[in-house]
């Protein structure tokens, strides 16, 4: 049976270099996808998930399972984001919006040659690539707060006790922020909601 | 219940989090107004486009990393590591003890021998006045030495002649 969470952070307290392991086999992918969600840069979003893992380890001989470990795990990481979101606001402000469009990392960086590939019917790929453009453009258009919610209720599944905690907030000031961030997101994705109705 | 209301309980209905008694009220309200209907029915659709985003995978050396990091941590000790058994604190006490073990083993109270007791009987005049010796401010006090009035070699002219009259006195 497979060990909780608390009972390896308890086992790596004790000692126990193995059960980090676990932990980092366990949470490297949620956590490095939240992280890459919310900063939008690829290398950006790893070294902060390498600096989510260390303090965790560095915290490992004063941890007490008061509360669940991927509230406090998701607590570090949207700290770190939201400071790196708001460190290099300047630098993201100087992009241009018309900068030419790559290909999304999401994809594992695929250059243009290895589509035609992958995709044999190449147009419906462009249409889905496109349509992922937009989605992925609209949640950075959210406020960093409004992104982090959303992003660990939907991809994390959170539950609103805990995302409140997280966010450092009550759950009705969660509720209400969650509200907000997806009523842009319905004006942002007007088009694509417009198709989905008809 | 009114359409503010709702507001907040909107996302939570769209997936299922609402308590029943709360999800039943909501959906008596959506029975009766079509704003709100169309407004969760949009929501629904925001909850499916955000599904459609890829998952990526960390990069090969993510691993790699965490772990040099996590073997770079310096160790914490505690106070009691002072106690535990370290081999720079053994060595540091063994040549501690080996330098007390060896000054202690050094004679201390060393036995004359007849040379020495000859010695020091000869040198104990001196030992006497060593108060006397050691003070040359007594010394300033004597007169100056009587200079030679003529040393023979203190005018060369003088030597010169002395040297034309001997010479005289042997052809003589």
């Amino acid at each position: 049976m497979a060990r909780s969470d608390v009972q390896l952070m308890l086992d790596v307290k004790a000692g126990d270099e193995q059960s980090f392991e676990l932990l980092l086999q366990r949470y490297r992918t949620p956590l490095v996808n939240f992280l890459y969600r919310m900063v939008r840069a690829r290398e950006e979003a790893e070294d902060l998930a390498q600096e989510v893992f260390l303090r965790v380890y560095r915290a490992r001989k004063d941890y007490v399972p008061s509360a669940k470990f991927t509230t406090w795990l998701f607590r570090i990481a949207t700290n770190l984001a939201l400071n790196s979101v708001r460190d290099n606001r300047h630098q993201r402000m100087e992009i241009s919006l018309d900068a030419p469009v790559t290909v999304d990392a999401e994809d594992g960086d695929e250059k243009v040659m290895d589509i035609a590939e992958k995709h044999p019917n190449i147009e419906q790929y462009m249409v889905e690539e496109a349509r992922r453009k937009m989605i992925r453009h609209a949640i950075d258009k959210l406020p960093e707060k409004q992104r982090a919610a959303v992003l660990l209720h939907k991809y994390q599944e959170l539950d609103y006790g805990d995302i409140a905690r997280i966010l450092e907030c009550s759950e009705s000031a969660l509720k209400s922020l969650l509200f907000r961030a997806y009523e842009t997101l319905r004006v942002e994705l007007a088009p694509l909601v417009a198709r989905a109705g008809k | 219940m009114s359409c503010k209301r709702m507001e907040n309980k909107i996302v939570a209905y769209v997936d299922g989090r609402l308590k029943d008694s709360e999800r039943l009220e909501m959906e008596k309200h959506l029975s009766a107004c079509r704003a709100c209907q169309l407004r969760v029915n949009e929501f629904r659709a925001v909850a499916g486009f955000l599904d459609e985003l890829p998952q990526i995978e960390p990069s090969a050396a993510f691993d790699v990393r965490v772990r040099a990091r996590v073997a770079a941590e310096p160790v914490k000790q505690g106070w009691w590591a002072w106690f535990t058994p370290s081999p720079r604190v053994a060595f540091a006490a063994s040549l501690l003890l080996l330098a007390t073990v060896w000054i202690g083993s050094r004679p201390t109270d060393r036995t004359l021998t007849a040379a020495d007791e000859a010695q020091i009987n000869q040198d104990l005049p001196v030992l006497e006045n060593f108060d006397v010796l050691s003070d040359f401010g007594a010394l300033t006090d004597l007169p100056q030495p009587v200079q030679p009035e003529d040393t023979g070699d203190s005018n060369p002219d003088q030597n010169q002649n002395q040297q034309q009259n001997d010479g005289q006195n042997q052809t003589m």
